[in-house]
């Protein structure tokens, strides 16, 4: 199981560390501080580093790589599961992940992994339990802690934990009884130079907020629940319903929690929101490139497409950018190659686009590669795949809740080559 | 206005002092000595206060253990967030104070007895954290109490805590008889305590292999399942993990396990998806092809396997490791998934490298142009390796599926066009591999290749590009000027192109020798008397050999044809892989190494297989497997698996892809030999486009086929030697491939050449003698007016006799003898006439050897060894049959190369195995395996699976048959399981008894 945890940060200091079993010395980190020096980008290190007697299995959040020292065969997936529990665990209670954050808060960083993990083994990950268990630390907590000199640290055993529910904790009251649900999808998609689809993908999840006083048993079900074949659920759901009926039938966690999570595969018919057109060249002999874009709305049903961000890697030998955007404000960072427009909403009467020059080194051939643009959009009040909530109903209380759907189409890893 | 902005200010100043950060500030001199006095002060905020600086500085590596003893004093309080800082402070220091750990002892026991339960599983669960000997004594008792306690949450501690304990003091938990508590809680009611006790136990045994602590059987299988919908996340891991360890009675079992592991799939956590689809995977072998719902599981195992890879990019690693393997075993779940696999250009390097292998398994016709189409867009990326590694894909594509290898060629000549260096000199590596699987078809790109000479400095490209105009000299022009201009430079090149060269020049000059003569003299004193390198100057003297000796010789073996290289691209040897099923989603998947490879949590890893009907799908274990540790991947490369002798001495050196196994311990002796003949004898027979063998490197996992390395006689001369080397490509006959001419005239100027090096396989290895019957009566007296034969068959040197003792019954003298046989399955006849020159007196008898070929006509007898024989004198002809064993039949070039083996043994359908037990037989393997390598029945591995060995072996009839066998042999039980396979099914029986003979001889 794992035996260790080292924090590193990006310029290769060890900030915390914690053993759960024996100790491991800190020398273990220079196998990783290796692998991390071979590697051309931060995000390359290799996940799972092998050294002569551990094994080092590492995510990077935020800038810092979790680096879990194991001894034994350990399946490395329930690792960096694992690794990733305790990075939403931070930023959970501290608001965000930093190395300043942990460093303030490092008491209760170790009283956490001490509540997280036992000899290795797994022990209250559940949000929930964890703050019945250690409290999250406000200003006004920690002031009133030092004046009465009580303690951020739960006394009790946290009712959740054994129960048959154990994501929920017992004598939840609230006087406004609400229950939310977001609905956003991410289109992952390759659009290849002549704006053809290669591939898209729909990564969507159903995000809850439920206040809701006491042991609520909700239901949902979906106008068009076929969409769902591939789909992972919070504990909560009950399996069973699901696969003879397709009604997502639970008793909610209190509070902010993922519902399920869904894919619509490639092989069904994916929207495309936005269509680019480009003409990026570079001509044999001459230190200048020219660079047309223009952005269009292509399939939204009506809806606007907001927040559009179009960022590109343009080639090494591209020393600068002379663009002039119809819209919005682009930056070009000669460091790193990066171009990065923010367009903000489409028009579909005056499409957005940015034309100029690139400058390139004197005398240097025409570059190789073809940049790949990158765009990120939001679409407000529509999840691109169709789904649509048929009715949410609560039964095993007495009270009216208030509910509301909200649905979001957001661009995940959508990419135009070209 | 001012003033509320001036105290927001303070507050936020006083916000920020309320941090931990401020635990840090006090890096003075003396801070031990202050946090001493602040710990033994009076006021418990100012103790809590100090402990946590205590803590602090600890997470940070600096030394605090001074203040142990003030700490623990710390420990006897009612804060319990004060209470959880000092024991935070044990666990870390214990080690160093173990005498001072000692006073922590009481508070221990005490808080054992809380009526909080909180408290109560804080103390045992830290008391196991302390890894003090001295304390794990008091723990004992303490532990007894909680394993039983009241509270489910104590109990599921505790059951952690006996894992913990276990690490420390092994032999304290079984004499306390933990082990057996912690069996109960298996039958806990509550299904987080099940969950934590099945995760204690499975620690547990990592280290005791054969202690039988998860005695899994259908009940607690059952409350597993029960507990695995109820428990956490990661009880849920636990639990599939140790499920996957269970053999299902039968199909039955197998599907209701299955049916009620499905649901996992749909989990959010991609740790139990994972673990979910290797239990689906295992049990699923066991299911019924045909039956509905094995379909409908390989259908709901895609959409999970896909999500995965909509995760992190450490998780993707992971999953698309795993991918890797699933797609090998089963590739028809995700062969319509092709498109997840495409790579996106922000994916980390080490996602793209994995994307590419998978796209290449799951490459088909139907979606080749596709992949295609993306490979292309890959080979224009920055990242140099993936690039190098996309040119790669598109030229095992080529090779993969026939179909695209004309848009491949065309793809990867486009890439040359682009005159990126590292582009070109990768298409010029897969280029080569591309023409030795379709010769004579592409051809006309080479004076584009010619083109870019000039170009390539990578030692690979440059040896293929060498190979490329050695290879087809004859169409290039100038190939001599060309190879003339690496020339200049030959000491400067690595190995790998200076034998390239060598050869190169060589077949440049059998094409074309008026030009280059001075060219090829060049060379051969360059490579033999300027060299260090031993291969390079083995090679040029037997190059130099051939060619002084017999230049038509040289050419027919230097210009022969070879066999085509293999689609089948850097697969998992299928027992590896079974294996490697069986732990889907631990580490040995991730880098595709068998478990026992995993030095420090393997002590007791036992391999693992499939189940499944016995001798379907699985095949042989190589036995190198266990020691296979610290092996790094091989690259992959395009190699013929398939092979037939040629093809595996052309790989000599290539083949050691996925392990680099020890020699098996029965070959071991043989392998000095066998390195010299590999270097010496793959260039002898055209291996060209193979980098040079690796001079004395007895790990080489096969064995070619060569006669001196089969068990032969001492009397075995050169020449005969000599025979069987020319006759020998063509066992590969049964496998497909074409046989590899070998010129007649090969014997004679190489056996001269290579005595010595026979001489040295001569005395190697010698198992016993091959087993003879004793002569049974073939023609009684009474038949046969007075001539009575017994007789035998026997096997010497790898002629078959007949030995036969004729006896004179009669009264009369007999003479003009002569024999002769009917047609009969194997071609049998007497290879000269019965030499019997003087008559037979009455009451006398005589001795006769009868030489026997096999090359007489043809007729399937029944029973098959079936032979009649008819016997002429002065008197009359007589008529008799007898059998002989057909181990007669097996040649002594029988040992088929484990590659060959593990591909036949798939190869041939499963109709054609037969099975047979061989009763009351006392012999152990290696005793049995020693006796019938004296019949020609080669052991070419063994394995020992739960105290049974599976021997695997081959043999080879004369008319070219093979039959595979795997003779199972349980410690302490006289009945031998053998399972045969061959093409020709009917042999099988024969074998049997063959064996049966032998073995019980």
């Amino acid at each position: 199981m794992i035996h260790s945890l080292f924090l590193i940060n990006a310029s290769g200091d060890i900030f915390l560390e914690k053993h759960w079993k024996s100790v491991v010395s800190r020398s273990v980190c220079d196998y990783f501080f290796e692998a991390q020096e071979r590697a051309t980008e931060p995000e390359n290190v290799p996940p799972v580093i092998p050294t002569p007697h551990h094994y080092l299995i590492s995510v990077l959040r935020h800038r810092i790589y979790f680096v879990a020292v194991i001894q034994s065969e350990v399946p490395p997936l329930f690792v960096i599961e694992f690794l990733h529990r305790v990075v939403d665990t931070f930023q959970d209670y501290f608001g965000v992940c930093t190395e300043a954050a942990i460093k303030d808060n490092v008491v209760v960083v170790y009283e956490l992994l001490e509540e997280m993990l036992d000899n290795g083994f797994p022990l209250a990950t559940e949000s929930n339990i964890l703050k019945e268990l250690i409290k999250p630390p406000t200003i006004l907590r920690t002031m009133v802690n030092t004046i009465t000199g009580s303690t951020n640290v739960g006394e009790q055993l946290p009712t959740g934990q054994l129960s048959v529910v154990p994501w929920r904790r017992t004598g939840v009251k609230y006087t406004n009884n609400e229950a939310y649900f977001d609905v956003v999808e991410e289109i992952d998609a390759i659009i290849d130079k002549s704006g053809s689809t290669i591939t898209a993908e729909i990564q969507g999840v159903i995000d809850a907020c439920v206040k809701l006083t006491g042991m609520p048993d909700l239901t949902l079900s979906f106008m068009n629940p076929r969409l769902l074949d591939d789909v992972s659920f919070h504990p909560c759901v009950r399996f069973k319903r699901w696969e003879a009926e397709r009604i997502l039938s639970f008793i909610p966690p209190d509070g902010n929690f993922r519902l399920l999570s869904y894919h619509v595969s490639s092989q069904n018919l994916v929207a495309i929101p936005v269509y680019v057109k480009h003409n990026i060249t570079f001509r044999e002999g001459s230190s200048q490139g020219r660079f047309d874009l223009t952005l269009g709305p292509k399939q939204t049903m009506g809806k606007s497409v907001e927040s559009v961000l179009v960022s590109s890697q343009l080639p090494r030998g591209v020393l600068n950018a002379n663009l002039n955007p119809s819209q919005g404000t682009y930056t070009f960072d000669p460091v790193t190659k990066m171009l990065s427009w923010e367009v903000g909403k489409i028009n579909p009467q005056k499409l957005p686009s940015l034309k100029g020059t690139m400058s390139l080194q004197a005398g240097a051939s025409k570059p190789d590669e073809n940049p790949t643009i990158n765009i990120q959009l939001k679409i407000q009040q529509m999840a691109i795949s169709g789904l649509k909530v048929n009715r949410l109903d609560m039964y095993g209380e007495k009270y009216k809740p208030f509910k509301g759907i909200k649905y979001m189409t957001k661009a995940g890893k959508f990419q135009v080559r070209t | 206005m001012q003033e509320w902005a001036n105290q927001l200010c303070e507050n936020r100043q006083f916000g920020s002092k309320m941090t931990d950060s401020k635990y840090f500030t006090t890096t003075k001199k003396g801070e031990i000595f202050e946090l001493k006095a602040e710990l033994n002060s009076d006021k418990k905020e100012k103790k809590k206060e100090a402990v946590k600086k205590v803590i602090a500085s600890m997470t940070v590596g600096k030394d605090v253990s001074a203040l142990f003893p003030d700490v623990v004093n710390c420990m006897q309080t009612d804060n319990l967030e004060l209470k959880k800082l000092v024991y935070l402070y044990l666990m870390n220091y214990a080690k160093s104070q173990p005498d001072m750990a000692i006073m922590a002892v009481n508070t221990f026991v005490k808080d054992c007895e809380d009526p909080n339960p909180l408290i109560r599983a804080l103390a045992v669960r830290t008391m196991g954290c302390i890894r003090v000997d001295k304390i794990t004594e008091y723990l004992c008792e303490p532990l007894r109490k909680c394993l039983k306690d009241e509270d489910p949450y104590v109990r599921k501690t505790a059951a952690v805590c006996v894992a913990k304990l276990h690490d420390i003091n092994a032999q304290l938990v079984e004499d306390q008889g933990f082990l057996d508590t912690l069996k109960d809680l298996i039958s806990d009611s509550n299904p987080m305590v099940v969950a934590n006790a099945v995760a204690a136990l499975s620690e547990i045994a990592e280290s005791h292999p054969n202690s039988n602590l998860l005695d899994l059987n259908p009940q607690t299988i059952n409350k597993l399942l029960t507990a695995l919908n109820e428990c956490t996340e990661w009880g849920q891991i636990f639990i599939l993990d140790c499920l996957a360890n269970y053999t299902p009675r039968d199909d039955r079992e197998s599907q209701s396990i299955c049916e009620r592991v499905t649901p996992r799939l749909s989990h959010a956590n991609s740790a139990v998806v994972l673990s979910a689809v290797k239990v689906l995977m295992k049990f699923m072998e066991m299911l019924p092809k045909d039956l509905d719902y094995y379909g409908t599981l390989l259908k709901k195992l895609a959409p999970p396997l896909v999500t995965l890879l909509s995760a992190e990019p450490e998780l993707q690693y992971v999953a698309l490791r795993n991918i890797n393997l699933i797609v090998q075993r089963r590739p028809e779940i995700l062969k319509h998934e092709m498109k997840v696999f495409f790579v996106k250009y922000n994916d980390p390097i080490y996602v793209k490298l994995e994307k590419l292998d998978i796209m290449i398994r799951l490459a088909s016709q139907a979606n080749i142009a596709q992949v295609l189409a993306e490979l292309k867009e890959y080979a224009t990326e920055v990242d140099v390796d993936f690039v190098r590694k996309a040119v790669r894909a598109i030229g095992r594509c080529a090779i993969k599926v026939e179909q695209s290898a004309e848009r491949c060629v065309s793809t990867l000549l486009d890439l040359i066009q682009t005159k990126v260096n590292y582009v070109v000199q990768e298409a010029i590596v897969v280029i080569k591999d591309i023409f030795r699987k379709y010769p004579n078809k592409y051809e006309s790109v080479i004076a584009t290749l010619c083109e870019n000479l000039d170009s390539l400095d990578e030692p690979e490209a440059r040896a293929a590009m060498i190979w490329i105009v050695g290879e087809y000299a004859e169409r290039i022009d100038n190939a001599d000027e060309l190879l003339e201009s690496f020339l200049e430079g030959f000491h400067d090149e690595s190995t790998q192109v200076q034998l390239q060269l060598l050869t190169a020049i060589v077949k440049l000059f059998l094409k074309k020798p008026t030009e280059t003569q001075e060219l090829v003299q060049q060379v051969l004193s360059l490579a033999t008397q300027d060299s260090d390198n031993p291969d390079l100057r083995d090679r040029g003297y037997i190059y130099w050999r051939l060619l002084s000796t017999d230049p038509v010789a040289a050419k027919e073996v230097v210009l022969a044809e070879k066999p085509l290289i293999s689609e089948e691209t850097d697969l998992i040897e299928p027992t590896l892989l079974e294996e490697l099923i069986c732990h889907i989603g631990t580490l040995a998947s991730v880098y595709h190494k068998p478990p026992s490879a995993f030095v420090e949590g393997s002590r007791g890893v036992q391999h693992k297989r499939l189940a499944g009907s016995s001798g379907s799908g699985e095949s042989v274990e190589s036995p190198d497997t266990g020691s296979a540790a610290g092996v790094s991947e091989a690259p992959p490369a395009v190699i013929p698996s398939q092979g037939d002798l040629l093809g595996d001495l052309l790989n000599l050196d290539l083949t050691p892809t996925t392990t680099g196994p020890p020699p098996p311990a029965s070959t071991g002796m043989q392998m000095g030999a066998m390195d010299l003949l590999g270097g010496g004898l793959d260039s002898l027979m055209g291996d060209e486009s193979e980098p040079p063998p690796i001079p004395l490197r007895t790990d080489t996992p096969q064995s070619p086929q060569l006669p001196h390395q089969s068990p032969s006689p001492p009397d075995y001369s050169p020449t005969e030697l000599g025979g069987d080397l020319g006759g020998s490509p063509a066992m590969g006959a049964p496998f497909g491939a074409p046989p590899a001419t070998m010129p007649a005239s090969f014997n004679a100027p190489v056996s001269g050449g290579l005595d010595d090096l026979f001489d040295l396989a001569g005395g190697v290895g010698m198992p016993m003698g091959a087993y003879n019957p004793p002569k049974t009566l073939w023609l009684p007296a009474m038949k046969a007016k007075g001539l009575e034969i017994s007789g035998t068959f026997v096997r010497r040197a790898g002629v078959i006799q007949m030995e036969m003792t004729l006896n004179n019954k009669a009264m009369s003298v007999m003479s003009d003898f002569a024999i002769q046989f009917n047609r009969n399955s194997f071609g049998l006849a007497p290879a000269g006439p019965l030499q019997i020159l003087t008559p037979l007196s009455p009451n006398q008898s005589i001795e006769a050897a009868l030489p026997l070929s096999t090359v007489g006509p043809v007729m399937k007898m029944e029973p098959l060894n079936n032979l009649q024989v008819a016997v002429k004198n002065n008197i009359d002809v007589f008529y008799f049959s007898c059998q002989y064993p057909i181990s007669m039949l097996f040649v002594e070039d029988g040992k088929m190369e484990r590659q060959v083996f593990l591909a036949t043994w798939k190869d041939i359908p499963n109709d054609n195995e037969s099975q047979f037990q061989i009763k009351d037989c006392h012999l152990n393997s290696d005793a049995a395996s020693n006796k019938l390598q004296g019949s020609n029945i080669f052991t070419i591995a063994k394995r020992t699976v739960e105290g049974q060995d599976m021997l695997y072996q081959s043999m080879k009839l004369t008319n070219g048959i093979w039959v595979l066998a795997e003779l199972r042999v349980q410690m302490g039980n006289p009945n031998y399981t053998i399972s045969l396979k061959c093409r020709a099914p009917e042999v099988s029986q024969c074998v049997f008894q063959n064996y049966e003979m032998v073995l019980k001889n």
